[in-house]
C-alpha cells in the first residue's frame, strides 16, 4: 500500500463530491479536466460553495487507514501520485488522477509506461467488422507484448480487451467506477479475467458506481496510459472521439481504422483521419506508427489468431475464392452473396469458409472476413 | 310419463354419450334440470320453453324433471336443447317415443323454435356412429361436416316443427352423405403463393427445406422485410392434407367453433396468434378444456410473429407439442388430450429495434438490452427449431425485377417427391418426415459419406458447433439430401445445413470463438 494520506483523502472527497461534479457539468465537456485540476479546497468551493458542510462534515470524519483497510479487503492496491511506482506518463498532468487502484497485475503499468501501450476504443453498439477489428488488432498486438489499454464498455471496448486477453497478452481496463466493480454488469466475466490475468485501474475510490462525467474523466486517464489511441468505430459526437482528443491534448497518436463512408459507425474515425489521424488497416500499421517501420514486425502466425494466413486464400478453389471475396467487399446476407449463383451452394460455401476460419458470424447472423 | 333421447357432450375432441331423460309428474307446476349441467344447460329451460310454445305446441304445466346421465360427468354447452325438446315433445305424448331410441339429437334452440349450429358436431356425429345409432338429427348447418362420417343417416332439421314431424315419421329427407375424398381430391384454392414473393431467394429456398422435411424454422430479421409474407405461403409448398389429416383438422376446427362455412378443411391450417396470447389459449385449455392455437394448427404451420414478444409461459407450454405431438390438458377429474403436431415457424427482430446487422441502417439497442431480447428465445425452444434463418430487406432491383418467380406448384413437386423419399423411408414408424425421427432413427437413417462426416467434424471444431445443435444439423441435412435425391448426404448437405445454425449470442460483443 503506497499510498499517502492526502492522496486517499482527495479520492475520498472525489467520491463525495460525484454527484456535485454530475450537476455542475455544462455541455462542454473539455471544461472537466479544469474541475480536476483544481486543489481540494477550490473543489469544494467550486462545486458546492453554499452547502459546503454538507461536503466538510464527512471529509473531516474522513479516516486513512479505513480507506485503506476497505482498499485492501476488496484486494486493491492503492498508489498515489508521490509512489514511485505512479506511472510517469500521467505524472506530469494538471488533472492527474491523486491516487490510482489496481486489481490484477500492477507492473503492467510499468510495462505501459516503458514500451508504450495502445488504447484501443469506439463504439459500444459496434457492427461485427468493428469488433472483428478491435479483436484481431488488439490480438496482434497484445500478442506483441504491446499493451492494450481500453475501458471493458460493450462493443469494441470487451473486443479488444478479449482479444487481447485471448493472445494471453497484457492488457488494462481502466474503470469508470470503483476498480472493484464490475461496470457494466454484464461484462462481469471479463471484469474477473481482467483481474486475474490483466489488470483493472481507476481513480474512484472503492465501490464507487460510476457517473455520467466518470465516463469522459476514465477516458482521460486512457489517453494518458496509451502511447497512442486507435479509435475503431464510433458516430460524430461519440465517447472514444472524447478519448482521442485527450490523446491529442497529450501530443499521443491518435490513429483511427477507415470505415465505409456511409456508414454512420465510421463518421468517427473517418473524421479523424480527414483532421490527419495515422491509417490503422492492421496491427502492423500501429507498430510501425510506435517503433518505426518494420522494427516490430507482427508473429507470422500470431497467437490465438482466427483466420489463416491471407496467402492462404489465393490457394482455396475458384469457387470459394469468389464467395470470400464478396464478403471482404462488405456484403454479409446471404441474400447478397448468392447473387448469380446457386442459394444452396453459396450457403454450403460460406460454411466450407468458416471451418477454414475465414469468415465468422456476426450476433444478427451477417458473415463477416476474420482477421 | 318418461321418455329417453340421446345426444352426445364433448370431451376434448371426443363426443361422449349423454341420455337426457325427461319425466313429467302431476304436481305443482316446476321444471328442473339434474346431472351436473353448467349455466347454459340451466338456462335451457327457458330456451326450451319458448321455443315449444312458439312453434304451437303445449309446455305441459305439470312437474319435469330431466336428467343428464351419466351424471357424474360435468355437461357444458346448448347442444343439449334438442333432446330436450324431443323427449319433452315425447313424454308429454306430443309425439311419438319411437325414433327416440335410434337416433342421438344434438343442436341449440332459438326462442322462435329454430335450431342453431353448435360446437364439434363432426365428434358427435362419430361418437353417434360408434355407439350404434342409427342416425343423428343435427341443425342444418352442421349437416355437412356431420355427414363426413360414415355409417349413420344424417337428419338436418331447421326448427322445432321439422324436428316433431321427424318424430311422427316423415319430416326432412336425410341428408347426402358427402364423399369427401372426391371433393379433397380437387385442387385447394391457391390463395397465396410463393410467386408473390419476389427477391429473398436464400429464404425461399430455406422454406422448401423446411416443408420438405417439416423443420421448424425461426426468421431473424428487420421489420417488414417479409418474414409474416413467407411464412403465410408455406401451406402453398407442403404437401395436400390427406384424407384422414382432413378429418381429423375439421373435428379440432369443428370443437373449437372455428370451422367455416365449408364442412371440410381442404388447406393446411395457418395459425397466427398475436404475441399477447396466454398459455392456455396457445395449447388448450379452460373448463371444459377446450383445444389452442397449437391444436387448431394440426396438420398446418403455428406462425409466432415476434417470438420474442411471447410471453415465457406460453413458449415453455410449446415444449410438449413440439416434442409429443399433442397436448394433454390435466383437471382435477380427467385429463383431456388434443393433437398438436404443426411446423412452428416463428419470426423475430434480432433486437428490439430490429436493425442489428442491418448494413443499411444503425441499430439503436443498448447492447445489454439487446442481449436480454435475444436471450429470452435461448434454451428449450430454439432445440426445437432446425433452422434459424437471417431474413434481408429485399433490395429493389429484385423487387422491380421483370422475371416472375418460382411458384408454389413448382416448389410443391419438389418437396413432395423429398416427402415420398422420407416416407418410404420411415414406413412403419410413427415418424412420418425426417424432423420426427428420434435420435436413434436419425443415426439410423442418415447414410453419411466420410466427408460429410468429416464436415460434421470441422463444424464442431471451427463454427462453435454444440452437441445440441448436432442433431439439428443432421436431420436437415438429411432432408437437403432427400430434395437433391442422393441416397447419402454429401458433404455439401452437412455444410449447408450448418449454415442454418443459430448465430453467436449478442452478449459481449466478441464474435464466436473468440475468448470473453
Amino acid at each position: 500500500m503506497t499510498a499517502c494520506d492526502g492522496c486517499l483523502r482527495r479520492t475520498a472527497l472525489l467520491g463525495l463530491l460525484a454527484p456535485w461534479v454530475e450537476r455542475a457539468r455544462k455541455p462542454n465537456r473539455r471544461r472537466l479536466p479544469e474541475v480536476l485540476a483544481l486543489s481540494d479546497d477550490e473543489l469544494i468551493e467550486a462545486l458546492c460553495s453554499t452547502k459546503r458542510a454538507e461536503v466538510d462534515r464527512p471529509l473531516a470524519r474522513f479516516d486513512p487507514a479505513h480507506a485503506r483497510a476497505s482498499a485492501e479487503a476488496a484486494g486493491i492496491e492503492v498508489v498515489c501520485r508521490h509512489a514511485p511506482r505512479y506511472p510517469r506518463l500521467l505524472a506530469h498532468a494538471a488533472d492527474a488522477p491523486a491516487a490510482l487502484h489496481l486489481i490484477g497485475d500492477g507492473a503492467l503499468l510499468e510495462r505501459a509506461a516503458r514500451d508504450g501501450a495502445v488504447a484501443i476504443v469506439g463504439s459500444r453498439r459496434a457492427s461485427s467488422y468493428g469488433i472483428e477489428m478491435a479483436g484481431s488488432l488488439a490480438r496482434d498486438l497484445a500478442a506483441c507484448d504491446v499493451p492494450v489499454v481500453s475501458g471493458m464498455a460493450y462493443g469494441v471496448d470487451s473486443a479488444a480487451h478479449s482479444g487481447a486477453l485471448a493472445a494471453g497478452g497484457p492488457t488494462i481496463a481502466v474503470m469508470p467506477g470503483g476498480a472493484d466493480l464490475a461496470y457494466p454488469p454484464g461484462k462481469r466475466c471479463l471484469h474477473e479475467q481482467l483481474k486475474t490475468c490483466g489488470l483493472a485501474v481507476s481513480e474512484m475510490p472503492t465501490g464507487m458506481r460510476p457517473f455520467r462525467w466518470s465516463f469522459p474523466a476514465r477516458n482521460r486517464i486512457m489517453a494518458a496510459l496509451a502511447r497512442m489511441t486507435i479509435v475503431v468505430e464510433g458516430t460524430e459526437g461519440s465517447g472514444s472521439l472524447i478519448t482521442a482528443s485527450f490523446a491529442q491534448d497529450l501530443g499521443r497518436d491518435v490513429g483511427a481504422v477507415p470505415g465505409q463512408a456511409t456508414s454512420p459507425l465510421a463518421a468517427g474515425p473517418n473524421r479523424l483521419l480527414s483532421e490527419g489521424a495515422a491509417v490503422v488497416r492492421s496491427a502492423s500499421d500501429v507498430l510501425d506508427a510506435l517503433f518505426g517501420p518494420g522494427k516490430r514486425p507482427v508473429p507470422a502466425a500470431g497467437i490465438g489468431a482466427a483466420a489463416p494466413h491471407p496467402a492462404l486464400a489465393a490457394r482455396l478453389e475458384p469457387r470459394l475464392r469468389r464467395l470470400l471475396q464478396s464478403v471482404e467487399t462488405g456484403i454479409g446476407s446471404v441474400e447478397g452473396l448468392a447473387e448469380g449463383t446457386d442459394v444452396a451452394d453459396a450457403l454450403a460455401g460460406l460454411s466450407e469458409l468458416e471451418f477454414l476460419g475465414f469468415v465468422g458470424r456476426g450476433p444478427g447472423g451477417d458473415y463477416v472476413r476474420r482477421v | 310419463m318418461l321418455a329417453r333421447a340421446t345426444t352426445f357432450t364433448l370431451l376434448g375432441i371426443d363426443g361422449i354419450r349423454v341420455t337426457v331423460e325427461a319425466d313429467i309428474h302431476t304436481g305443482l307446476p316446476s321444471f328442473t334440470i339434474v346431472g351436473l349441467g353448467d349455466a347454459a344447460v340451466q338456462e335451457s329451460r327457458e330456451r326450451v320453453r319458448a321455443a315449444l310454445v312458439n312453434s304451437g305446441f303445449d309446455f305441459p304445466l305439470k312437474r319435469i324433471t330431466v336428467n343428464l346421465a351419466p351424471a357424474d360427468l360435468r355437461k357444458a354447452g346448448p347442444a343439449f336443447d334438442l333432446a330436450l325438446a324431443a323427449g319433452l315433445l315425447a313424454a308429454s305424448g306430443q309425439a311419438p317415443p319411437d325414433r327416440l331410441a335410434g337416433h342421438a339429437f344434438c343442436g341449440e334452440l332459438g326462442l322462435d323454435g329454430s335450431v342453431r349450429r353448435v360446437r364439434g358436431a363432426i365428434a358427435m356425429a362419430d361418437a353417434a356412429a360408434t355407439a350404434g345409432c342409427e342416425g343423428i338429427v343435427v341443425p342444418p348447418d352442421n349437416a355437412g361436416e356431420a355427414a363426413l362420417v360414415g355409417g349413420l343417416d344424417v337428419v338436418p332439421v331447421g326448427t322445432v316443427r321439422e324436428l316433431a314431424a321427424f318424430l311422427a315419421g316423415d319430416g326432412p329427407p336425410v341428408a347426402e352423405r358427402l364423399d369427401a375424398r372426391d371433393w379433397l381430391a380437387a385442387d385447394p384454392p391457391e390463395g397465396e403463393d410463393f410467386a408473390q414473393l419476389r427477391g429473398h431467394r436464400a429464404l425461399k429456398h430455406a422454406l422448401e427445406v423446411a416443408a420438405a422435411g417439416n423443420h421448424n424454422v425461426l426468421m431473424m430479421g428487420p421489420p417488414g422485410s417479409g418474414k409474416s409474407m413467407a411464412a403465410r405461403r408455406l401451406p402453398s409448398i407442403m404437401p395436400p392434407l390427406s384424407f384422414g389429416d382432413a378429418l381429423e383438422v375439421t373435428r379440432i376446427h369443428s370443437v373449437a367453433g372455428v370451422l367455416g362455412p365449408a364442412p371440410l378443411v381442404q388447406r393446411r391450417p395457418f395459425r397466427a396468434p398475436h404475441h399477447s396470447i396466454s398459455a392456455p389459449g396457445l395449447v388448450g385449455g379452460g373448463g371444459p378444456p377446450s383445444p389452442g392455437e397449437a391444436s387448431l394448427a394440426q396438420h398446418g404451420v403455428l406462425f409466432l410473429d415476434e417470438l420474442s414478444e411471447f410471453a415465457r409461459p406460453a413458449l415453455e407450454a410449446l415444449r410438449q407439442p413440439l416434442e409429443e405431438g399433442c397436448v394433454r390438458v390435466t383437471r382435477a377429474q380427467r385429463t383431456v388430450s388434443f393433437p398438436a403436431r404443426f411446423l412452428l415457424a416463428a419470426a423475430t427482430n434480432p433486437c428490439p429495434c430490429g436493425y442489428q446487422g442491418d448494413p443499411r441502417r444503425q441499430c439503436c439497442c443498448h447492447p445489454s438490452v439487446a442481449a436480454r431480447y435475444r436471450a429470452r428465445l435461448s434454451g428449450p425452444l430454439l432445440d426445437r427449431i432446425d433452422m434459424i434463418l437471417r431474413v434481408e430487406q429485399p433490395r429493389a432491383k429484385d423487387v422491380m425485377a421483370e422475371a416472375e418467380p418460382e411458384g408454389s406448384r413448382t416448389i410443391r413437386e419438389r418437396v413432395l417427391a423429398a416427402r415420398a423419399v422420407q416416407e418410404r423411408r420411415l414406413r412403419g414408424s410413427p415418424a412420418a418426415c425426417n424432423a420426427h425421427m428420434t435420435h436413434a432413427q436419425l443415426r439410423r437413417v442418415a447414410n453419411l459419406e466420410p466427408a460429410a462426416r468429416a464436415a460434421l467434424h470441422d463444424a464442431h471444431e471451427r463454427a462453435g458447433l454444440t452437441m445440441r445443435g448436432h442433431d439439428r444439423v443432421l436431420r436437415v441435412a438429411r432432408t437437403l439430401a432427400d430434395l437433391d435425391g442422393s441416397d447419402r448426404v454429401l458433404r455439401r448437405h452437412v455444410a449447408q445445413a450448418v449454415a442454418y445454425r443459430e448465430p453467436p449470442p449478442v452478449l459481449d460483443g466478441a464474435v464466436a470463438g473468440m475468448l470473453v
